[in-house]
């Protein structure tokens, strides 16, 4: 390597060391490829639902809050204490803990780290950065039935 | 060796056992009012082997996923002869061998051995120290009970929030975009076979290190002439104190395992409320603490993120320590060390200590 001609042109020496350089990162980028990406997630193709039945009208007084299963993912059902349905997906906005209704505050509670939300799903304490998703309500016959909106 | 016996002897016909013998005679440690943190690295290795052999044990019987990780921890614990005792012991032993480690990083850093040549040993210290952590956090979830669950799901997300890599590497870690039984799919191949091979290479290379090099002598001996030094030899003595220990902490283990038994909570709900009182394990708290004390904007940027990125800082320039220390590899004390050393372990334990109180 240190006898690089200064004509210009490369020893054969220089160039076989490149070479052989060139060959091992390939070699490596090759074998390694494939592994990183196989730890890549891939899609999945279950449909989330964009409705679904959150339960029965006479199960629910005011003041009261149910967790359900939205497709992959937790929702809340309130009834408020004016006696209005209102849902929300029930994941924190903060870190992801799953919320609570809490008939004592009447408001929506995380137990993670104590953010709070009002009935309108607003962020009004705590860490929470932004308000909960919410969801429509529609009552067909005894059913509540939650709806992306 | 005079009185050879007849296995010895024919091993040392076929393998030169002499050069072991030779290497066991010239190995001295040093000897000296500190040398009592010394024994923390043995202990580390031997709760390692207490972690191996449990981990095995338990994996005769544990099944992971999200239907079935929960109840087989609990037939092991409640059916499996023993098995209550084994899974005590591996939780238990995990715990102390977190603090361990911990202890024996604080004493490497404080009696200033990671200064030149053991820079290398420092940093796959440090390295064994970040697996230790990994190993924790991936076996917190393996039994698959609603404090874990939450607080595997708090954890990742807090990975998310670092810019540009953290989503990614979150949703890796997760195996998705949230915390299901392919999370625990993920985990359990990290803490059974990645990390522990991961692990065993380093801790070879970090024993390699200390064995080529041999033991630090404390900074007082400086300029001390080699007849003040007080040595003692590695064996028989220094080997016969190390499994003194070793039987002590057994007994400790043994003790903490049958009396305090590692509670198993409730299963996980992904679908109910998340439970009061969600806390990381105790060696995350510090940090799990101080980012309760971030505004959650300041100065326009997530409260979170500057945390992050103010712990990462502070790991990396832990990890450097070698380098920013350049006056005590001169020969020249360094006061800053010490005080940085001390200001960081006020830090972790007064954190610690507020975290473990909040509810
Ligand atoms: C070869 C090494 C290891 C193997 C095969 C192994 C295997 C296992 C298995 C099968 C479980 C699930 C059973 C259960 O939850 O009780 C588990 C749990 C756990 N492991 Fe390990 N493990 C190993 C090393 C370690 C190390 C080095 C640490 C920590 C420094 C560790 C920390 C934990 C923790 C904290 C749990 C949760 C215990 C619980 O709450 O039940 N493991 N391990
Ligand atoms: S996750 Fe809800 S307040 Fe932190």
């Amino acid at each position: 390597m240190m006898d690089v001609p200064s004509t210009g042109k490369m020893s054969r020496r220089t160039f076989l060391d490149y070479f052989l350089g060139l060959s091992v990162v390939a070699w490596l980028a090759a074998v390694l490829y494939p592994i990183i990406d196989y730890f890549r997630v891939p899609p999945q193709t279950e449909a989330a639902p964009s409705s679904v039945v959150a339960g029965s009208v006479k199960d629910f007084k005011p003041n009261s809050g149910k967790v359900f299963r939205f497709g992959n993912e937790p929702a809340i059902l309130v009834d408020t204490p004016d006696g209005k349905l209102e849902a929300f997906s029930a994941v924190c906005t903060h870190l992801q803990c799953t919320v609570q209704y809490r008939p004592d505050m009447q408001r929506i509670w995380c137990a993670c780290h104590g953010g709070v939300y009002d009935l309108n799903g607003r962020n009004i304490s705590g860490p929470p950065p932004r308000p909960l998703t919410g969801y429509k309500v529609a009552v067909k016959g005894d059913d509540i039935v939650v709806s992306k909106s | 060796m005079n009185k050879e016996s007849k296995m010895m002897r024919w091993l040392n016909e076929r393998y030169n056992l002499s050069l072991i013998e030779h290497f066991a005679e010239e190995k001295k440690v040093p000897h000296f009012r500190g040398s009592f943190w010394y024994y923390f690295g043995g202990v580390s290795l031997f709760l390692f082997i207490v972690q191996v052999v449990t981990g095995i044990l338990l994996l005769m019987y544990y099944q992971p996923g999200a239907q079935t990780a929960y109840e087989s921890v609990r037939f092991i614990v409640m059916k499996v002869q023993f098995g209550w005792l084994i899974r005590s012991i591996h939780s238990w032993s995990a715990n102390l061998m977190i603090l361990s480690v911990i202890i024996h990083m604080f004493s490497v850093y404080f009696t200033k051995a990671f200064r030149k040549p053991r820079e290398l040993t420092w940093y796959s210290g440090f390295i064994l120290l970040a697996l230790c952590l990994t190993f924790g956090f991936s076996g917190y979830l393996l039994p698959w009970n609603t404090l874990s669950y939450f607080a595997t799901k708090v954890g990742t997300e807090i990975v998310g929030v670092v810019p540009f890599v953290g989503k990614p590497v979150m949703e890796v870690l997760r195996n998705g975009s949230d915390v299901t039984t392919a999370t625990l799919t993920r985990f359990f191949a990290l803490h059974v076979a990645v990390l522990p091979a991961l692990f065993t290479v380093i801790l070879g290379v970090h024993l390699l290190f200390i064995q080529v090099q041999g033991i630090s002598e404390p900074e007082s001996w400086k300029y001390l002439p080699e007849s003040k030094k007080s040595h003692i030899p590695f064996f028989p003595n220094f080997v016969l104190r190390d499994v003194l220990l070793w039987l002590i902490v057994l007994n400790v283990l043994a003790i903490l395992a049958v009396y305090f038994p590692w509670e198993l909570g409730h299963k996980a709900e992904p679908f109910a409320p998340a439970p009061i009182g969600i806390k990381p394990e105790w060696y995350f708290l510090f940090m799990f603490q101080s980012l309760r004390f971030f505004p959650p904007k300041l100065l326009g940027v997530d409260g979170e993120v500057l945390g992050i990125s103010l712990f990462g800082l502070a790991g990396f320039l832990w990890f450097l320590v070698p380098f920013w220390d350049s006056k005590t590899s001169k020969g020249s004390r360094n006061r800053i060390v010490n005080y940085v050393g001390i200001g960081v372990v006020l830090y972790i334990i007064v954190f610690t200590v507020i975290g473990a109180r909040a509810k």
